[in-house]
């Protein structure tokens, strides 16, 4: 019946066209789903029936007034038994209309009784709303918690069990930090004022790395500080990454919720806000592998470099040296070839006269003239007997 | 508040710097052997840091005029 126009409550003028029952419910349906929101309502039990599929369907009432109720199993299977009936409880449903009864009912997604700290549960689940309003619960809001953090502030009582536990994991696994405690007190009268102090006293500590907020476990009623709004605020308005850690329970706390981690006791946030030494110290290992190879690997790179270089010289020499050879080869060829000696050896004289000048001319070997006559194997004296003939 | 020593996050940071540096890049071996040393003292410096550590423990006063200080802690 697509195209209904929800606040068209007309209906039908005339017997004609008249609605089917469906289209009445479903109507009263759309027109209750949308005018009433989700909301808190306080009533007593009474008549629970819980199936075997596990919904719970009861009545809650008060002196005026009734209205019948159902509790899915994935919302009460958190809850463990059903409340008797006659139990006072808060409960947080949406109102809606049971088409197939034409029964106007609520459907409940959070049940507290009032006795067991109702109350605040309900403080708590409006404290918890107003923050998300604000995006203070976002996941996108939390931040990284740094890898080696050299300064941890602690945010608990200096006294508590919590510290204790603490300071030993860190002093085990990342003694390289410092530890600065910011004391609070963390339960009864003025606890809420101090922790909100602490925290805001976070903005002016220098160089903190992380911080740790939280103590150790104890009743519902110690622990309450942690879920005031407040609390919560001044948490989310720290400027560094920051954990909580609040007692053994599993409850979960409006700080851990705001806190960019949540960690479910403070030796757990402790090990959270601090690497392992030991796994480090690994890390620093490999790097000195590391750096012993590369140094190598530079060192191999160079010498092969080297090598190279050193082969080209080699060649270069190598080329140039028998270049030249060839060369001292070719002209002592020559030098020989042309070697005075040589010719004597073929049978020519050189004649000088005493002075040692060589007598190229007939005018120069005028008759009777002494001079010297070189042959291949030595000298002797000649003297010319006659002129040219 | 004195910074007195390199924090191990620095040296850590500047070992894996020198150490890529030394992995990937062709350098000068002169320039590589100062790297190595460079290295070496990070690594030495990292370490000790690791080694010779106590957890420092203070608490943390508010003076009256607001400033921040600190004093040892009886645990």
């Amino acid at each position: 019946m697509g195209g209904v126009d929800l606040f068209d409550t007309s209906g039908s003028a005339s017997a004609e066209g008249a609605w089917s029952v469906r289209e009445v419910t479903r109507r009263a349906r759309q027109l209750i789903e949308s005018g009433l929101q989700r909301c808190w309502v306080r009533g007593e039990i009474s008549g629970l029936k819980a199936y075997q599929s596990g919904h719970w369907y009861f009545t809650l009432r008060d002196a005026q007034a009734q209205v019948r109720c159902v509790m899915w199993r994935t919302d009460n299977q958190r809850l463990g038994p059903p409340p008797e009936d006659g139990t006072e409880v808060f409960v947080e449903a949406r109102p809606t209309v049971w088409e197939e009864r034409g029964e106007f009912r609520l459907t409940v997604k959070t049940l507290i009784p009032t006795a067991a700290g109702g109350l605040w549960q309900l403080q708590l689940e409006r404290a918890k709303a107003a923050l998300a309003r604000d995006g203070l619960l976002d996941p996108e809001r939390k931040r990284p918690l740094p890898a080696f953090p050299q300064r941890i502030a602690v945010v608990t009582s200096p006294d508590g069990a919590a510290l204790r536990d603490i300071l030993s994991v860190i002093g085990r696994r990342w003694p390289a930090a410092a530890v600065w405690v910011v004391p609070t007190r963390v339960q009864g009268e003025g606890a809420e004022d101090e922790l909100c102090a602490a925290l805001e006293r976070l903005h002016r500590i220098p160089d903190v790395d992380v911080a740790i907020v939280g103590r150790g476990g104890g009743s519902r009623e110690d622990l309450w500080v942690f879920n005031s709004e407040r609390v919560a605020r001044a948490l989310a308005a720290v400027p560094i990454p920051t954990i909580s850690a609040v007692g053994h329970e599993t409850d979960v706390t409006l700080t851990d919720l705001v806190a960019d981690l949540r960690a479910p006791t403070p030796s757990a946030a402790a090990e959270a806000a601090v690497p392992d030494r030991g796994a480090v110290l690994d890390t620093v290992d490999g790097l000195a592998r590391r750096l012993g190879r590369s140094l190598t690997g530079q060192l191999d790179m160079g010498s092969q470099r080297l090598a190279r270089t050193e082969d080209r010289l080699a060649g270069v020499i190598g080329r140039l040296l028998e270049r030249s050879t060839a060369r001292v080869d070719a002209v002592s060829a020559r030098l020989d070839a042309l070697s005075p000696l040589k010719v004597l050896a073929r049978g020519y004289a050189v004649a000088r006269d005493g002075r040692g000048r060589v007598l190229k001319s007939v005018a120069a070997l005028r008759p009777g003239l002494d001079f010297r006559l070189t042959v291949a194997d030595g000298e002797v004296d000649a003297r010319v007997t006659k002129g040219e003939s | 508040m004195k910074k007195e020593r390199p924090t191990f996050r620095d040296e850590l940071e500047h070992l894996e710097a020198i150490v890529r540096a030394l992995e990937e890049r062709d350098i000068d071996l002169d320039e590589a052997l100062k790297l190595f040393e460079e290295g070496v003292a990070r690594l030495k410096s990292a370490r000790s840091l690791l080694q010779d550590a106590e957890v420092e423990v203070k608490r943390v006063i508010e003076q009256a005029d607001g400033t921040i200080k600190t004093a040892k802690l009886d645990t």
